[in-house]
């Protein structure tokens, strides 16, 4: 085999982007192709269903669940409001004192009256949900009732690994290289609101106090475990994440632990320093891969001009490629393919593998597992 | 099942074979050759059911082109699509797959119940190679509206919904339904299908059923899963999951649509297929067996015990414990020092932590480092652990049923309840998946099993050769013959016996003397004493020998405390193992103690090479060397 394939990560300077932003139930799309729109402007709009009360009638009212409709007072489909009576039942020569009431505990629509268990389904109003356009663009294509489709040109940079939701804000690079960790020192109040470009590291106690001063995100080389634990208060067991309430959005390029971002991620978000972004820490490692990311939008006018991206393919690794190491021994170094031996050969822990051999920056080689390596794109 | 192949069974040469795992996509080619069906070669490529991909198929043909490159066989045209039928160099006569990728098949299942209807309904679905997310249940103790945000956001990819013996109970059965209806919950994959409901319950709760679910989901009935308290009927509702989740569920996944026109079997969840392989081994060999398949994002233990005359075949799986996407959620449920009593070094936890972390989001690593090797084995040690630890409280009698309990069965029956696995009885332990097939040397997949199953007595241990005992699985349904013959000479591997008596003494007190007759009329006999580890590697695959072990009266090798024991042995490609190291093993709570006891067992073992000058592993010392 002389080719391997790894899971390569994108990383372009102009990409075409295209995104579907949809509701989750079908709704109200509020703009139409053509609209420019920016990160923070409501593209759709719907209401999900109230959660839902259920009440059992008929023990309270001591009756049979067949008999059921005939002590409601509010009839399935029908809207009530808190404390209203609901159901009630027809005491013996009417006397009040053996009369029970239903009222009703939320407010909301009665859904359903069951004749077979007796009990009613009471739903809440419903809440509203909106979709945000997240990026500025175009909108392209209307998908009806469901959300539109936002086209842009941006910059665009997909990281490993990250925490807490969409945001949007100004790019700040605040480190003089890849190599450099953003430390709390580094942090000043006017960073409030911004997109912050770290290098390889992201301190605890910078997260602290980017919380603080209300930084909206991080993109950074690496971060420890041990303090996205702490932060979270939990141990992440499965990679599922995008919903975490920690304050800011964090985005790592490269892994975890402390990792020079690749001096081609670096140099690109370096490039559009003071741009608008938007982030996003989602990710999601297994069925339907979702990875964190980062989209820099061009001014529309420089759309046409700007747009030279190539659409990724089958990330085969060659001989000369730029690659980087991504398991221990070699962890996070960065290198050169120099040799794809086709044979299987044993390394040190004895498991017989397909291997390359690999120039490292400072001169030395290595013999290196194919599976441990990832592409990185000139 | 469809079983219509496009080559007629008789004039079957070439078989191609894919498992897409969440992981990697594995390939086999089994070639008729004089002595019959053999494996020949294989090829494995990542599973491309995520972006920039979004196609199984993708994988699958990398995984092909890499069994063409090795073989010489041209099997792919120019258009990427199977040559048929086989031709010389050329070609295929069948080709079949199993499927786990997109984290195979996500099921919630309802029953009145919990540990009788609900049990049952559990274990439906476990068999068919489902991951069951919840069990719903109307005595679960939560609240109707906790439940229903349950539903919601879980979105399984279909629900079981059983309850009500027939006859028995209606309203229960009918709240239950109406809970789900009121949920409304959308499926994982596409949001234009309706979500596949199975009622496998009381049949005179049918009519309410459908009247609430019958509009809002794709509702099938199938016979009662708990037609009586006395009787589970699993195997309708088994057949029907395994019906839908082709035709609903993998249809909505990236690429299968392609993948579902190649194959000549219908695709299996990879734990379907595996059961299938493990039910026929127990049956043919009238052994209770346990099989075990460690993957990277789930692991399933199978088992298969014979009870008061009775087979019983049982799978669990443990969604969240596994070797790559799963394995920070090992490290999360067995904690730090759990994972390190198998490891003879210093690791600093940030250094672990992190590189744990960084192989759940780059799954497709392998261990380089021997230290990277040996962190992994202790982690796999723990997941092996816990998986069988939720097999045993799955695997157990219908409970709430009553018994009639004669003079004869005081001391033989079950109490309801009880688990059926018992370590005493198990024949044989069958290890697959990545980590133990490939585990560099044998004794390093024998060693984890031990250490993780805790057999006791007499057990043979076998490893599935290069993990194919999933594409043996579906190729049984259509090609016995090539499926049994393979098993047979190229997936099992046998590791030897293991010889344990149960028990715990002091360090260094006596656990048994012990003889050993070999085959060639020589004989080994000693004493092994507590916390002692013996391998006689002279035992070879298809050997017999006869032991005789004599414990002490705080030991059991079978035949009860201080009661003498003979068998006979099987030989394998590791040897017979006599362990003294007590049951639960005695690991010292002393760091150094602990770090001696292990480096002395890899030693006798001959597990790992010299691991004594590894001391400690930290940040900047990546190999600890």
């Amino acid at each position: 085999m002389a080719h391997a394939y790894t899971p390569g990560l994108r990383v372009a300077r102009r990409a075409h982007l295209s995104r579907e932003r949809t509701l989750p139930l079908k709704g109200d799309v509020l703009v139409k192709v053509g609209d420019t729109v920016r990160s923070e402007d409501v593209v759709a709009r719907t209401e999900l269903p109230g959660p839902v009360t259920i009440l059992n009638v008929v023990n309270q009212l001591g009756i049979e669940p067949r008999e059921i409709d005939d002590y409601m007072l509010v009839k399935e489909g029908e809207t009530f409001d808190k404390g209203q009576p609901l159901a009630e039942n027809k005491p013996l020569f009417g006397l009040s004192f053996l009369k029970t009431v239903i009222k009703a505990p939320i407010e909301g629509v009665v859904e359903n009256v069951s004749d077979i268990t007796g009990q009613v389904v009471l739903r809440e109003p419903p809440q509203p949900v909106e979709v945000f356009a997240y990026f500025d663009g175009r909108v392209t294509a209307v998908l009806p009732e469901e959300g539109v489709q936002i086209e842009t040109v941006a910059t665009f940079v997909q990281g490993i690994f990250g925490i807490g939701g969409e945001t949007w804000g100004d790019l700040k690079v605040t480190v003089e290289g890849p190599d450099r960790a953003l430390t709390a020192d580094k942090l000043k109040p006017e960073h409030r609101g911004k997109i912050l470009i770290g290098g390889c590291h992201f301190t605890r106690d910078a997260f602290d106090k980017a919380r603080e001063i209300g930084v909206a995100g991080v993109v950074v080389g690496g971060f420890h475990d041990q303090d996205v634990r702490e932060i979270l208060g939990y141990d992440l067991g499965v990679a599922i994440t995008g919903h975490e309430e920690v304050g800011l959005t964090l985005v790592m390029t490269e892994g975890f632990g402390s990792i020079p971002m690749a001096p081609k991620t670096f140099s690109l978000l370096q490039e559009r320093d003071g741009a608008r972004a938007a982030l996003s820490g989602a990710t999601q490692i297994r069925a339907g891969v979702i990875r964190p990311e980062i989209i820099i939008p061009y001014p529309q006018d420089r759309w046409e001009a700007e747009a030279d991206d190539v659409r990724e393919s089958a990330q085969a690794v060659r001989e000369g490629d730029h690659i980087r190491v991504i398991r221990e021994p070699y962890f996070g170094k960065l290198g050169t393919v120099k040799k794809l031996t086709p044979a299987l050969e044993r390394v040190e822990c004895e498991t017989k593998v397909r291997v390359l051999e690999v120039a490292f920056e400072d001169g030395s080689t290595a013999t290196v597992p194919r599976a441990n390596i990832e592409r990185i794109e000139d | 099942m469809n079983q219509q192949t496009r080559v007629a069974p008789e004039n079957i040469r070439i078989i191609i074979a894919t498992d897409c795992g969440s992981t990697t996509t594995k390939c086999i080619l089994i070639e008729k050759k004089d002595e019959g069906f053999r494996q020949t070669f294989r090829g494995e490529a990542p599973t491309t059911v995520e972006a920039p991909f979004e196609d199984v198929t993708k994988g699958v043909l990398n995984s092909i082109q890499e069994v063409e490159e090795l073989s010489g066989r041209t099997i792919l045209d120019e258009h990427g699509k199977l040559i048929y039928p086989s031709e010389g160099e050329t070609g295929v006569d069948i080709y079949i797959s199993t499927s786990s990728a997109g984290g195979g098949l996500q099921m919630m299942v309802a029953g009145v119940v919990a540990s009788m209807t609900g049990e049952s309904a559990q274990r439906a679905a476990l068999g068919a190679g489902a991951i069951v997310m919840d069990v719903l249940a109307s005595n679960d103790g939560r609240l109707p509206h906790q439940r229903i945000d349950r539903i919601r956001r879980l979105r399984p990819d279909m629900i079981l919904l059983t309850g009500g013996v027939d006859g028995g109970t209606v309203s229960h059965v009918v709240e239950m339904s109406e809970l789900i209806s009121a949920a409304d919950p959308k499926p994982r994959l596409g949001i234009t299908y309706q979500l596949p409901v199975i009622y496998a319950g009381n049949v005179d709760a049918r009519e309410k059923v459908t009247e609430t679910l019958g509009d809002k989901m794709a509702l099938t009935m199938t016979e009662n899963t708990r037609p009586t308290l006395e009787r589970e009927n699993l195997m309708p509702a088994r057949a029907k999951i395994q019906d839908l989740f082709e035709e609903h569920v993998m249809a909505q996944a990236p690429g299968y649509d392609k993948l579902m026109d190649w194959v000549d079997a219908p695709i299996m969840p990879t734990p379907a297929a595996m059961g299938l392989i493990m039910q026929t081994i127990a049956r043919k060999k009238d052994m209770n067996v346990i099989g075990v398949d460690i993957g990277g994002a789930t692991t399933d233990v199978f088992s298969d015990f014979k009870v008061e005359g009775q087979r019983i075949f049982n799978r669990s799986v443990s969604a969240n414990l596994g070797m790559s996407y799963s394995v920070s959620n090992v490290m999360a449920e067995a904690g730090f020092a759990n994972v390190m009593r198998w490891v003879p070094f210093d690791v600093k936890e940030q250094w672990l932590r992190n590189q744990i972390k960084n192989k759940m989001i780059r799954p497709t690593t392998i261990p380089q480092a021997l230290s990277s090797l040996v962190i992994e084995h202790g982690l796999a040690r723990e997941a092996l652990r816990m998986a069988f630890g939720q097999h045993k409280s799955l695997a157990v009698g219908l409970k709430g049923i009553q018994q009639e309990r004669g003079i004869s069965d005081t001391f033989t029956q079950l109490a309801t309840g009880e688990s059926f696995i018992k370590m005493m009885d198990l024949d044989l332990l069958v290890g697959s998946g990545g980590v133990l097939s490939h585990a560099p040397r044998r004794n390093q997949a024998m060693l984890m099993m031990l250490d993780a199953f805790l057999p006791e007595a007499f057990t043979i241990l076998a490893v599935d050769s290069i993990f194919m005992m999933p594409h043996l699985g579906v190729l049984s349904q259509v090609h016995e013959e090539a499926a049994t013959q393979v098993f047979d000479r190229d997936c099992m591997i046998y590791l030897g016996s293991a010889v344990v008596p149960a028990g715990v003494a002091r360090p260094g007190d006596r656990v048994c003397t012990y003889k050993f007759k070999w085959p060639d009329g020589s004989t080994d006999e000693g004493e092994l004493n507590m916390g002692e580890l013996k391998l006689f590697p002279k035992l070879a695959v298809g050997e017999v020998a006869e032991a005789e072990i004599n414990p002490t009266r705080a030991f059991d090798c079978g035949q009860g405390r201080g009661r003498t024991a003979k068998a006979h042995v099987h030989g394998g490609v590791v040897g017979v193992v006599l362990d003294g190291r007590g049951r639960p093993i005695q690991l010292a709570q002393d760091h150094g103690e602990r770090r001696n006891q292990l480096l002395s067992w890899f030693k006798a073992m001959d597990v790992y090479p010299d691991l004594s000058h590894i001391n400690v592993i930290a940040e900047g010392s990546p190999s600890g060397e």
